[in-house]
């Protein structure tokens, strides 16, 4: 799972029937410290997730699918969770 | 680094692509030219070819999907398709 920070919301009328009722939100990858991990994507929310929020997003389509269940269609990003806070094992951390 | 293309992410279509002869699954299929979009709708990656499942036209700003998810976009889902047009973007609204 990756770890993104939501920048924004995406609205549309036209989408595949799979997105019916589904909100899509804008990420901007984040490294655990908040710099930049790659380009903005997009991804379903299943956790009423909302712009500021530092979420959890499950990247890989098997995954989703197991969420989703037959419903999973085209979806291969899905914010599974809001992330509270991050601890670095002290001993670790480089 | 997470590579764009390999999830689901922001387009402008600039153009289609007309490819008469093709793999069976692909028959009937639009398949339009896409430039990938960062968060300021800034081109970010290499043009692609993406099959089109909601009537985008040329300008549309729109999102995809990725990798294998995007031929489940399609009536037939096994498919040689890498990249999906599945949304228009009529609103986006950002604050990065």
């Amino acid at each position: 799972m990756r770890i993104a920070r939501v920048i924004g919301t995406v609205v549309g009328a036209a989408h595949h029937p799979t997105y019916d009722g589904r909100k899509v939100l804008l990420l901007k990858p984040e490294q655990p410290d908040g710099d930049s991990a790659g380009n903005a994507f997009v991804a379903v929310d299943q956790v009423q997730a909302g712009v500021g929020d530092r979420v959890l997003v499950l990247v890989e389509g098997t995954g989703v699918r197991q969420i989703l269940g037959a419903d999973a269609g085209p979806i291969r990003s899905l914010i599974v969770g809001i992330i509270d806070h991050i601890e670095y094992d002290d001993a670790q951390r480089n | 680094m997470l590579r764009t293309s390999a999830i689901m992410y922001l387009g402008r279509v600039i153009g289609n692509v007309v490819a008469s002869q093709k793999m069976a699954g692909l028959e009937g299929q639009i398949l339009l030219l896409v430039q990938p979009l960062d968060e300021y709708q800034k081109p970010c990656g290499p043009k692609e070819v993406a099959v089109d499942t909601v009537k985008a036209g040329p300008g549309s700003l729109v999102y995809l999907v990725g990798s294998r998810e995007a031929a489940l976009a399609l009536e037939q889902t096994f498919v040689p398709v890498d990249a999906a047009i599945v949304g228009i973007v009529d609103d986006l609204e950002v604050q990065v």
